[in-house]
């Protein structure tokens, strides 16, 4: 235990400040808003995560969301187990078809107000796989996305100012 | 070591078998010697290998103009043996089954079949397991007539009937779990029957990552097949693209300089350990050791924040190309390359000796989830998989590729096959793949890091086989006359664990899943392709 405790002393506290939020900035990241949502979700806020068919590289960098750098928590953003518990999902991956019943239920799971955001390139628009007998390419193709966050994988800062836009976009509820 | 010297021995033994093989039977596919038998033998042959103890790899199918080609690969004595064999397009596409004697088979058979229609005869299960409801039983999606937007329902159903094995009994239930899990994770079926906590049965259902990989990479060209290749299994970005481009440069018949292929080897390396680091604190974190997670999460994140600024990609992607890699490291990045990597061996050797040091650690991960030395041969586990129960092959020291033909790496084995076992093994791992780093710096060749690679005009095939962070990984690629893909298949080694962890969680608690699928960690896209 001692030696536990002594580790965390000496590792210290390694989270930095969040990433600024110019417009400018977002803008150049190509992140696109399609909807606002109510200001009351501003300091919590529940996302389910679902793969609906990704790599897992995406996958990686929103792990990395909950490590000590980024430390997402302290934004009042934690994911949750499932969608009863969820304001927000947090889709990757093209929509596999294999996966298109599994992410229209978890949606209709997920209790009112709600939210998608499609995270990866796949999920907004293909990536590499695009609609074929396997895959019905980008997530707005099965379930309405409310924000699209890019990148092959998109890095955790790129999905964290993604977040906090959200949570902090102001305009009227839905 | 003379290779394949054992080679004439079985051929001899086939031919006791009443095999014939004739005298051209024998071609060379590098690494592979490939032997042509005829289809009726295919079973035959598997059997006869299984006997004399060699491990059994892979299986994929070719759609040629007239005939589909089948291939299985097997090793020995650190040497690949392929098998190949034709069925004419207009006759029964059928042969024996290897699965009998090898069941890692079982699934690869089935996922050819949903694919292109192949059956297999006297295989033990024959039920779909790639295809779940997005095409129908007579349909074949990888055939070459086939369109690649198929014919898809407009919604696609829930794989409600899929025949999972039931058990029967007083106080016998049902917990299916999936496809969406809990935490941030792949997507997959899992159908445990359990009798209060402990579990009598589980069967996976995979396939809900099915993305069609396989008809994507047709048509493509290198580059554009390397893009896919690094995306198959995006934690394996560097495996499978080395895999891959191992296949197009030996077809192609180029050799990258020895720089770019230690930079490859530098990059792979960095993937395994964190790959490995970061499994280490979720497996941790599974048993409620945060800690362990919070600790491992931030060193992977310091290997992936100097994998952008030296490679330009955290996950390393595009950063193989077919002759080389993209980018070179100067005198200074290399220098800081070696400071951090004996900054992180320092500091994970600490980190570990703490973990070796929780009682509660132990108690949790000690006799957990074992998987038994025979369970692991039988199903040809690579890996740390493979390592932790004392299967030891690893393609960079049993058939070594450059760079690690030149700075050989020192193999890792544990006997006991439980998660504890699995987290050693990593845990050693890492260690030796940051000295063997550190070493591989300090002696880089001169020499450009990409050197042109043109296509050829003619039809060619190639194979790649590397060791990935999870283990052995194959990759075959064929072009045509146009220089576009006409065959891809990637082999993840995910084939092999996932029946593993199937054998490893019976007679553990359900609260002990998590865990051992952690510990084991099969990638579901790589597999599910």
């Amino acid at each position: 235990m001692l030696k536990v405790l002594w580790k965390s002393l000496r590792t210290g506290v390694v989270t930095e400040p969040p990433p600024a939020r110019d417009d400018a900035e977002l803008e150049r990241l190509g992140i696109e808003v399609k909807r606002h949502i109510d200001r009351k979700f501003a300091g919590s806020l529940a996302v389910r995560e679902v793969d609906a068919g990704s790599c897992n590289g995406c996958e990686l960098e929103i792990h990395a969301l909950n490590n000590p750098y980024y430390d997402v928590e302290r934004f009042g953003v934690h994911f949750v187990a499932s969608p009863r518990h969820a304001d927000v999902l947090l889709v990757t991956g093209v929509v596999s078809r294999h996966m298109e019943t599994a992410l229209r239920r978890t949606l209709r799971a997920t209790p009112r107000p709600r939210y998608v955001i499609a995270a990866g390139s796949c999920a907004c628009d293909g990536g590499e796989f695009g609609i074929s007998y396997a895959s019905s390419g980008a997530v707005e193709n099965v379930v309405g996305v409310d924000l699209r966050i890019p990148g092959c994988p998109p890095t955790p800062e790129q999905l964290l100012r993604g977040i906090l836009l959200f949570l902090e976009q102001p305009g009227g509820s839905d | 070591m003379n290779r394949f010297d054992w080679l004439s021995g079985f051929l001899a033994r086939l031919e006791d078998e009443h095999v014939m093989v004739g005298p051209k039977a024998v071609r060379e596919l590098s690494p592979a010697q490939v032997l042509e038998i005829d289809p009726e033998n295919w079973g035959r042959v598997a059997e006869v290998a299984a006997a004399e103890g060699y491990r059994w790899s892979a299986i994929w199918a070719d759609e040629h103009a007239q005939e589909m080609r089948l291939f299985s690969c097997f090793e020995n004595e650190g040497d690949y043996l392929m098998l190949e064999t034709g069925l004419a397009l207009d006759s029964k596409l059928a042969l024996p089954s290897q699965a009998p004697f090898y069941p890692a088979a079982d699934r690869m058979e089935r996922h050819i079949h949903d694919l292109l229609g192949i059956e297999f005869a006297e295989a033990p299960d024959t039920r779909r397991w790639t295809r779940h409801q997005a095409w129908d039983e007579d349909c074949f999606p990888l055939r070459r007539k086939a369109s690649p937007d198929g014919a898809p329902p407009a919604r696609t159903p829930a794989d409600g009937d899929y025949p999972f094995e039931r058990i029967a009994g007083s106080g016998v239930y049902e917990i299916p779990v999936g496809p969406v899990h809990a935490g941030i994770i792949e997507p997959g079926h899992f159908r445990f029957q359990a009798v209060g906590e402990e579990v009598l049965n589980l069967e996976q259902h995979l396939g809900y990552v099915h993305r069609g990989v396989e008809k994507r990479a047709v048509g493509r060209d290198a580059d554009g097949l390397l893009k896919l290749a690094a995306r198959v299994s995006g934690d394996s970005a560097v495996a499978h693209a080395w895999a891959a481009c191992q296949a197009i440069e030996r077809a192609w018949k180029i050799v990258p300089s020895r720089r770019a292929l230690q930079l490859r080897g530098l990059l792979a390396e960095r993937e395994r350990i964190a790959n490995h680091i970061g499994d280490i604190g979720a497996i941790c974190n599974d048993v409620g050791f945060a800690f362990a997670q919070m600790q491992c999460s931030r060193l992977r994140e310091e290997i992936q924040r100097r994998n952008a600024e030296l490679f330009g990609h955290r996950l390393l992607m595009d950063v193989l190309v077919v002759g080389g890699v993209t980018v070179d490291l100067d005198v200074e990045a290399i220098a800081q390359l070696r400071a951090d990597m004996q900054a992180l061996s320092v500091e994970a050797s600490r980190l570990f000796d703490v973990l070796n040091d929780q009682p509660a650690l132990e108690d949790r991960l000690l006799t957990t989830g074992r998987l038994s030395h025979d369970s692991a041969r039988e199903l040809g586990c690579t890996g740390y998989v493979g390592k932790a129960s004392g299967c030891g092959f690893d393609v960079r020291s049993n058939n070594p590729y450059a760079p690690y033909d030149q700075l050989a790496i020192e193999p890792v084995v544990h006997e006991q096959g439980d998660v504890a076992a699995r987290v050693r093994v990593r845990m050693k791992e890492v260690l030796v793949s940051l000295e063997w780093m550190d070493r591989l710096l300090g002696g880089l060749a001169d020499g450009p890091v990409r050197i042109e690679a043109t296509p050829h005009s003619a039809p060619c095939e190639g194979l790649g086989v590397v060791d990935g962070w999870r283990g052995e990984t194959l990759a075959y690629v064929r072009f045509d006359e146009d220089g576009r893909v006409a065959r891809y298949f990637p082999r993840d080694p995910s084939w092999h664990t996932w029946p593993a962890l199937e054998r490893i969680v019976m007679g553990n608690i359900v609260p002990d899943f998590p865990v051992c699928n952690k510990s084991v960690n099969g990638s579901y896209a790589g597999h599910d392709l």
